[in-house]
C-alpha cells in the first residue's frame, strides 16, 4: 500500500504532498525533511528503494525533482518506481513536456491527475488517456 | 539505471529551470498565486519561509471572507491555502470556504473545491457532514464531469454514518452508460466496503457483475474488492479463481486495447493485482492451484522484454509460484528467474532479487545455496540497503551450524548502522538467533553482552528479560546451568573492572542482577569485591536512579562477611538519604539486611528462583500478629480509598500521584504471572497498570513475520521435538574457536563450491561454506512443511503451567515493592516488631519483606471487621459494646416488625446497634430494585412508653432519606418500632457507614440519646445493569474513571472464566453480558443509574479485570469487592 507521495526539489523543499494515511499537518513537516535526507544523501548508482522506519521509500530523480512514494513492505517496489515514471509520463503528455514550474503554477491540476492515478493507496488507473479524460473534460468546459 | 530513466533524464532537462514557464501563462503575471509561488521559489531560510506564509495566511483570510469574492478568486485562495498546509502552516480558516467552493463553484471551481476539502480535512473530520448535500445534488446532476467529481470525493473520503444517504445513487451509476462513471462508482463502493463493509453486504452480485464488465477499466476497479475480500476470506471466493485466470491470460496476450500498454507492456499493473489475488487463492489448496499453472507459467515466458516493468511483474509471478501448491517446473523456472534479479548489475533488480529470496528460503533454503557468492558478494555491497537486505536473507536461513558467522555478520552491521530503527530491529533478531542456536556458553553469554552494549537503551525489554528469565529458570542440566551463570558472572566482573561507564544502563542492571543473584557460584570470589564493583556503579554520574536501585538490590544479596558488610554499611549511610523514595527505601533494606544475616537468609535465600514459590494468598500466616497487633491497640486496617478520603478531608498534601499505585499493592503482587525482574520494575513507572503489564512487551516488539518463535510465554513451545532431538545428536559438535571453524566447516560442507582461483575468492568460498552449511541435506525433504534443521540448545525445563505461572522469584517480589514504596515506607515499624515477636509464623519462602508488609495491611482489615456478622460483609460498628440481653428480641420477632412492603424483600441479617436501659436499637437493610431501605428498629426495653423520639441519621457517604411520612413520636413499653430510610451513594467507598442518633425524653424533661453507626458494603447497592454488547461498547469509551487488576480465577478448568463470573454474578449482583472466548463483559450500576463495566479476559491463570464508570472511585470500589467475594468463594 502507498503511503504518500511527495515531489521535492534538491533544497528540500516540498513541492507537492499527498498522503494517503492520516499524518498530522504538525508532524508532516518533520517527516518529509527526514525522507528527504534519507534521499538525497544517496549516490546515483545505489539503490532506489530505501528502508524508512517501518516501511519503505522508493524514490526516482527527474531533474532538479525528487519524487518519493512511501510504501509498506507487501508493495512491490519496482512497480511503484515504474509507477512513479508513468506519473510523470502522463504530466509530460498534459503540459506537454513537463517542466517543475508547471508543477508548482498548476498544483491543483497535477493533485487532480494524481488523484485519478492514486486512491486510498492503491493505484486505481494507469491508463494515460483514461487518467487525463477527466481533466481535459473540465478543461474544456472552463474555456468554453 | 533503467535506460528509460535515462532517456527521461534528457528528455526532460527544463525541469532544472524555472526561466521558461509556459505553464504559468494562464495565470497572471501578478495574481496573488502567481506572486506567492515566486515567494516560495527564492525562500532561502525556514525564517523568511515563516514570514512568508504567515502574511499569505493573512491575506488568504481577510479575502476569503469577503462577500465580493468571485469563485474563481476563491479557487485561487484555495489554491494559495493548499501551499500553505503543504509548507506545513494549518490554515483551518479556509475549510469551510473548501466545502463552500465545492457546492457553488462550476466545473474547476468545484474540482478544486472537492480537492482542497480532500487534503484539508481528514476521513473523520466533522465539516464532512457538511458535504454529504452538495455529493448528492452532484450524483443527481445532468452534467456528467459533476457526477465524477462527485464519485471521485466520495470514493476518496466519506463520512461513514452518511453512506446510506447516497448508496443507491451510487449503486444506480454502476449500470450508467459510460465506463468511467461505472468506474467510479465501483471505486467508491470498494471506498464504503473499506469503511463500513456491512453496508455494501448486500450487492455483493453488483461486485460480480462489475468484475464481468465489458470494459477493462471497470473489471479493473473491481478487483481491488476482489483482493480485499479474499484476504479475510479466500475460501469464500475460490469458485472466482477460473475468471481470474481467463482475465490474466487475454491480459497476458495482449487482448486490451492499447492504450492501457505501458511502454509495450500491457497493462502491467493489472497483471500484478491479478497475481496477489491468485497466490491468496492457490494457497495451501492443490486443486486451486492447479488451475493457475498454465497461466503462470505463460507469464514467466511473456515478461521477457528488458524493462523494470516486466521485472515487477516476474517479481510477482515467483512470489505467487512459491505462495501456491508447488510445481516442481515453475518453481525450476522462478528459481531461474530469480537467479538473474540477484545476478543482475541494475541495483534495482538485485534488491528486489534479494528481496525474492528471502521470501523463497522460507519454503526451499537450498536456492540459497545456489545463489550463495552473490550473496556474498552482497553482504560486502557498499550500498547499506543491499547489504541490509543480505541480513534479512542470512536471518531466514540461520541453523545450529552457521549461526556464529552470521550472528557476526549482523553485529559487524549493527556497529557501523546508525539508524535506531534498524538497530533495534536487528539486535533484536541477534537475541533471538543466540537463544535458538547458540553453540555454547561462552559464545552465548559474549553475544549477548555485544547486543547488550549495541542495543544500549533503546532494545527492547523482551531482551534482557527473556536473557535473565533464561539464566535463572534454567535447562535441562543442572550443571550446565551452573556452567553457563558461571561464565556469565566471570564475565561481567571483568566487564565492571574495566570501563563500566560506557555499558548502557539496561546492561548495567542485568549485570547487577546476574552478579546479585550468581556471584556465589565462583567461590574465591569476595562478596567484598563484588560489592566494591558494585559501589563503583553507584558512584558513576550517568548512573540512572532505576539502574541504582538495582545496585543496590544485587548488594543486599550480597553483603555477606565483615568486609562487605562494612562497605554496604557505607552505601547504604549515603542512599538513606536520598531524595528518591525507591533509593531511600532500597538503601533502608540494605542497612537492616546487612546487620542480620540470618534475617537476610531468610528473606533472599540464596537460589530463590530455583524451586517456585507457594503464595499464601489469605495470608493466613500473620493471623495472630494482626491480632495481637490489634489488642495492643493498633489501628485497624483501612483500606487505600478510605485512607485517601480521610486524608482528603484532612486536607492533606494532594496525594494524586501516589494513589494510583496503590491499589497495585494488593493483587499485582498476587504475584501471578512470572515475571523476569525488568518487567516487573517497569510496573513502578506504569503505576497500577498492572494488567498490561504483561502485554507491554509485545506491544514493542518488532514483527518477525515468517520467524519460528522457539520461546513463548509459556516457554519453550515444543513442536516437532523429535526432530530436533535426532539433530542434535547427528550434528557434528560446533567448533571451538572461529578460526578452526572455517576449514572444519569447508571439509564437511556439502555444497558444492566452485573451484578456487584467487586468494580473496577463497575466502569468499570459506565464507559461503560457513554460511551456507546445513542447508542442503536437510532442506531436500520437504518443501511445505518448514522443517527446522537445529539442534535447540537451550531447551527449558520441563515445568508444569500450574506452579511457574503462579510463582515468582524471590528476586521479582523485592522488585515489586518499588512500586509501593509508600506503602512500605509507611510499615516499616510493623514490619521489624513482626519479625522480632513471631519469627516461626511463616516459612521463610513466604517472608520476603514486601509481601509482610502487605499482608500485614492486608490483615488487618480481615481481622478489623467482626466475623460473626452476617454474610454479605454487613459490619456494625458500636460505641458502646451491647450487652447481652438474654430477653432482647430475636431477630425473626424483629423481621416480623419489618414494613408489609419489604418483607418479601431479601434483607440483611438484623444486627444489634446499640442499647441502654430503656432502648435497643437495630437495623437491617434491605434490597429493593431499585433502592435500598435502611430500616431501623427501636425496641422499648422499660416498662413505660418512651415519648418524643427522634432519630437523625447522617453520612458522608450516603444520601438519607426518610420514607416514612411522619417522624415517629413514641413507642410503647416492650415494644418495636420500625422506621426505614432510603439510602442513596453520594461518593462511592468501599464500606459506607451512616451514622445516627435516637434522642427521647423517658420522663418528661429529661433528653437522652444514644448514638449508633450503621456499615454496609458498598455491593448492597450494586445492581445488575442489562445492556447489549453494543451499548456496553459505546457505554465502554464514554467512561473516564478506570482501573486494572489481575484477579485469582475460581478454577483451573476450561470454563473457569464463566465459573468465576457466575460467582461474582452472584454475589455482587452483576450482569455478565457476554463471554467470547477467554474474555468476558459484565456491567453493572449503582444505585441510583451510575454504570460501572467491567471487562475480565483470563491471561496466564488469572482474571485480567478492567473497570470502567463515571463514577470515580467506584471502579476501585468495586474491584476489592470482586477481590473479597472471589477470595470467599
Amino acid at each position: 500500500m502507498i503511503k504518500f507521495v511527495l515531489m521535492v526539489n534538491r533544497q528540500g523543499q516540498t513541492r507537492l504532498s499527498r498522503y494517503y494515511q492520516a499524518v498530522e499537518l504538525s508532524r508532516r513537516a518533520l517527516l518529509e525533511a527526514d525522507v528527504v535526507r534519507c534521499c538525497l544523501s544517496r549516490k546515483k548508482d545505489q539503490c532506489s528503494f530505501v528502508e524508512y522506519k517501518d516501511f519503505k521509500l522508493v524514490y526516482r530523480q527527474y531533474a532538479a525533482l525528487y519524487i518519493v512514494v512511501g510504501v509498506t513492505d507487501t508493495e512491490n517496489e519496482l512497480s511503484v518506481y515504474e509507477l512513479v515514471h508513468n506519473f510523470v509520463e502522463v504530466l509530460d503528455k498534459y503540459f506537454s513536456r513537463v517542466v517543475s514550474s508547471h508543477i508548482m503554477f498548476n498544483l491543483d491540476r497535477v493533485h487532480i491527475i494524481l488523484d485519478e492515478m492514486i486512491q486510498n493507496g492503491h493505484i486505481v488507473e494507469t491508463n494515460k488517456s483514461r487518467i487525463l479524460a477527466p481533466l481535459t473534460a473540465i478543461d474544456k468546459m472552463a474555456d468554453g | 539505471m533503467s535506460d528509460v530513466v535515462e532517456k527521461t533524464l534528457t528528455a526532460l532537462p527544463s525541469l532544472l529551470s524555472l526561466d521558461s514557464q509556459p505553464g504559468s501563462a494562464k495565470l497572471s503575471s501578478t495574481s496573488k498565486l502567481g506572486n506567492l509561488i515566486r515567494g516560495i521559489t527564492e525562500l532561502t531560510s525556514k525564517h523568511e519561509e515563516e514570514k512568508l506564509i504567515q502574511r499569505e495566511l493573512t491575506s488568504i483570510k481577510e479575502q476569503v471572507s469577503s462577500p465580493n469574492t468571485s469563485m474563481r478568486q476563491m479557487k485561487e485562495l484555495m489554491v494559495r491555502a493548499i501551499y500553505c498546509e503543504m509548507l506545513g502552516y494549518e490554515a483551518s480558516f479556509s475549510y469551510i470556504h473548501a466545502i463552500k467552493l465545492a457546492q457553488q463553484g462550476t466545473v474547476l471551481e468545484k474540482r478544486v473545491g472537492y480537492l482542497a476539502v480532500s487534503l484539508f480535512l481528514n476521513e473523520n473530520h466533522e465539516l464532512l457532514l457538511l458535504l454529504v448535500n452538495t455529493v448528492l445534488k452532484d450524483l443527481q446532476s445532468t452534467n456528467l464531469i459533476e457526477v465524477c467529481m462527485a464519485l471521485t470525493v466520495v470514493s476518496q473520503m466519506f463520512p461513514k454514518d452518511m453512506i446510506p444517504a447516497i448508496l443507491p445513487l451510487v449503486e444506480e451509476k454502476l449500470n450508467h452508460p459510460k465506463e468511467i462513471i461505472r468506474r467510479k462508482a465501483v471505486l467508491a463502493l470498494y471506498k464504503f466496503y473499506l469503511i463500513a463493509p456491512n453496508q455494501v453486504q448486500h450487492i455483493h452480485n453488483k461486485f460480480r457483475k462489475a468484475l464481468c464488465d465489458k470494459d477493462p477499466g471497470v473489471m479493473t476497479a473491481s478487483l481491488h474488492i476482489y483482493l480485499q475480500m479474499i484476504q479475510e476470506n479466500p475460501e469464500g471466493y475460490k469458485d472466482l479463481t477460473a475468471s481470474f485466470v481467463t482475465i490474466l491470460k487475454q491480459v497476458v496476450g495482449g487482448k486490451l486495447p492499447m492504450d492501457f500498454n505501458y511502454h509495450s507492456v500491457p497493462a502491467p499493473w493489472l497483471q500484478i493485482q491479478l497475481l496477489r489475488i491468485l497466490s491468496l487463492l492457490g494457497k495451501n489448496d492443490q486443486s486451486t492451484s492447479e488451475i493457475m499453472y498454465d497461466v503462470l507459467d505463460e507469464s514467466l515466458r511473456r515478461a521477457e522484454m528488458n524493462h523494470n516493468i516486466t521485472y515487477a511483474i516476474l517479481y510477482e509471478c515467483v512470489r505467487c509460484i512459491y505462495t501456491i501448491h508447488p510445481k516442481s517446473e515453475l518453481l525450476e523456472k522462478a528459481a531461474k528467474c530469480i537467479g538473474n534479479f540477484v545476478l543482475s548489475p541494475k541495483i534495482n533488480l538485485k534488491y528486489l532479487g534479494l528481496k525474492a529470496l528471502t521470501y523463497v528460503v522460507q519454503q526451499d533454503p537450498k536456492l540459497a545455496l545456489q545463489h550463495q557468492m552473490t550473496v556474498i558478494e552482497c553482504l560486502d555491497h557498499p550500498d547499506l540497503i543491499i547489504k541490509r537486505e543480505t541480513l534479512e536473507l542470512l536471518f531466514r536461513i540461520t541453523n545450529a551450524q552457521n549461526v556464529r558467522v552470521i550472528v557476526e555478520k549482523m553485529l559487524e552491521f549493527l556497529r557501523i548502522s546508525n539508524d535506531d530503527y534498524t538497530t533495534i530491529d536487528l539486535v533484536g533478531k541477534v537475541a533471538e538467533l543466540a537463544e535458538k542456536y547458540a553453540p555454547d556458553n561462552e559464545w552465548f553469554i559474549e553475544t549477548m553482552n555485544t547486543v547488550f552494549s549495541l542495543g544500549g537503551d533503546m532494545m527492547q525489554l523482551d531482551i534482557p528479560n527473556s536473557f535473565l528469565k533464561l539464566l535463572s529458570e534454567g535447562f535441562e542440566s543442572e550443571e550446565e546451568d551452573r556452567k553457563l551463570r558461571l561464565f556469565a558472572v566471570d564475565s561481567y566482573v571483568s566487564l565492571l573492572q574495566g570501563e563500566p561507564g560506557k555499558l548502557p544502563q539496561r546492561f548495567l542492571q542485568v549485570i547487577s542482577w546476574v552478579l546479585g543473584e550468581y556471584s556465589y557460584l565462583r567461590e574465591e570470589l569476595e562478596p567484598a569485591t563484588v560489592l566494591r564493583l558494585l559501589a563503583k556503579l553507584l558512584d558513576m554520574k550517568n548512573t540512572s536512579s532505576e539502574t541504582k536501585s538495582w545496585v543496590l538490590m544485587a548488594m543486599t544479596k550480597l553483603c555477606e562477611g565483615g568486609a562487605a558488610v562494612s562497605v554496604a554499611q557505607e552505601v547504604s549511610e549515603t542512599y538513606s538519604n536520598s531524595m528518591d523514595t525507591v533509593l531511600r527505601q532500597r538503601a533502608q533494606e540494605l542497612e537492616h539486611l546487612s546487620q542480620d544475616s540470618e534475617l537476610r537468609a531468610r528473606v533472599l535465600p540464596r537460589d530463590g528462583g530455583q524451586e517456585p514459590l507457594e503464595v499464601d494468598s489469605s495470608l493466613s500466616f500473620l493471623d495472630g500478629f494482626v491480632s495481637e497487633a490489634l489488642a495492643a491497640g493498633a489501628a485497624p486496617y483501612k483500606p487505600p480509598h478510605q485512607r485517601q478520603e480521610e486524608l482528603a478531608q484532612a486536607k492533606a498534601l494532594s496525594l494524586e500521584p501516589y494513589s494510583l499505585s496503590l491499589p497495585i499493592s494488593v493483587s499485582s503482587c498476587s504475584i501471578a504471572d512470572r515475571q523476569s525482574p525488568t518487567l516487573l520494575s517497569m510496573s513502578s513507572g506504569l503505576s497500577g497498570d498492572s494488567t498490561d503489564i504483561s502485554h507491554k512487551g509485545g506491544a514493542t516488539t518488532l514483527k518477525l513475520d515468517g520467524v519460528k518463535r522457539v520461546w513463548g510465554r509459556e516457554g519453550y513451545l515444543a513442536q516437532k521435538e523429535p526432530v530436533e532431538e535426532a539433530a542434535h545428536v547427528e550434528v557434528p559438535s560446533p567448533l571451538r574457536s572461529p578460526s578452526q571453524q572455517g576449514e572444519a566447516d569447508n571439509s564437511h560442507s556439502q555444497t558444492p563450491t566452485p573451484t578456487p582461483t584467487s586468494e580473496p575468492e577463497q575466502e569468499k568460498q570459506q565464507l559461503a561454506s560457513s554460511l551456507f552449511v546445513g542447508l542442503g541435506s536437510q532442506s531436500s525433504v520437504c518443501l511445505m512443511e518448514k522443517c527446522e534443521p537445529t539442534a535447540q540448545r537451550f531447551r527449558r525445563k520441563a515445568k508444569s503451567q500450574g506452579p511457574s505461572s503462579g510463582a515468582s522469584e524471590q528476586t521479582s517480589n523485592s522488585l515489586v515493592s518499588t512500586s509501593n514504596t509508600v506503602d512500605n515506607l509507611l510499615c516499616d515499624n510493623v514490619l521489624d516488631t513482626n519479625i522480632s515477636s513471631e519469627p516461626a509464623i511463616s516459612s521463610p519462602k513466604q517472608t520476603s519483606p514486601l509481601s509482610q508488609r502487605q499482608k500485614g495491611l492486608g490483615l488487618c482489615d480481615i481481622k478489623g471487621r467482626n466475623p460473626s456478622l452476617s454474610k454479605d460483609n454487613c459490619v456494625a460498628a458500636n460505641d458502646h459494646a451491647p450487652h447481652e440481653d438474654p430477653d432482647r428480641p430475636k431477630d425473626l420477632c424483629l423481621s416480623s416488625h419489618l414494613p408489609a412492603e419489604l418483607s418479601g424483600l431479601p434483607h440483611s441479617e438484623i444486627t444489634p446497634l446499640s442499647s441502654n436501659q430503656s432502648l435497643d436499637l437495630s437495623a437491617c437493610h434491605v434490597q429493593k430494585e431499585d433502592s435500598l431501605v435502611l430500616v431501623v428498629f427501636i425496641y422499648n426495653s422499660c416498662d413505660s412508653d418512651i415519648q418524643q423520639i427522634l432519630l437523625r441519621l447522617d453520612s458522608d457517604e450516603l444520601e438519607v432519606s426518610c420514607v416514612c411520612d411522619s417522624p415517629m413520636q413514641e413507642v410503647r413499653s416492650h415494644s418495636v418500632a420500625a422506621c426505614q430510610y432510603s439510602l442513596t451513594v453520594k461518593r462511592p467507598s468501599v464500606h459506607v457507614e451512616v451514622g445516627g442518633t435516637v434522642s427521647y425524653q423517658l420522663t418528661v424533661g429529661t433528653l437522652q440519646s444514644v448514638q449508633f453507626s450503621y456499615k454496609l458494603p458498598l455491593t448492597s447497592f450494586i445492581r445488575p445493569l442489562t445492556v447489549s454488547t453494543e451499548e456496553y461498547g459505546t457505554m465502554w469509551l464514554a467512561f473516564s474513571h478506570d482501573t486494572k487488576q489481575n484477579l485469582t480465577l475460581i478454577s483451573d478448568g476450561q470454563e473457569s472464566l464463566t465459573a468465576t463470573l457466575n460467582v461474582l454474578k452472584k454475589k455482587l449482583q452483576l450482569h455478565v453480558v457476554e463471554i467470547i472466548g477467554m474474555e468476558g463483559i459484565v456491567a453493572c450500576q449503582l444505585l441510583q443509574d451510575q454504570p460501572c463495566l467491567m471487562h475480565c479476559r483470563v491471561h496466564v491463570g488469572t482474571l485480567a479485570v478492567w473497570l470502567r464508570s463515571p463514577v470515580p472511585d467506584l471502579p476501585d470500589c468495586l474491584i476489592y469487592h470482586c477481590q473479597r467475594a472471589l477470595q470467599e468463594h
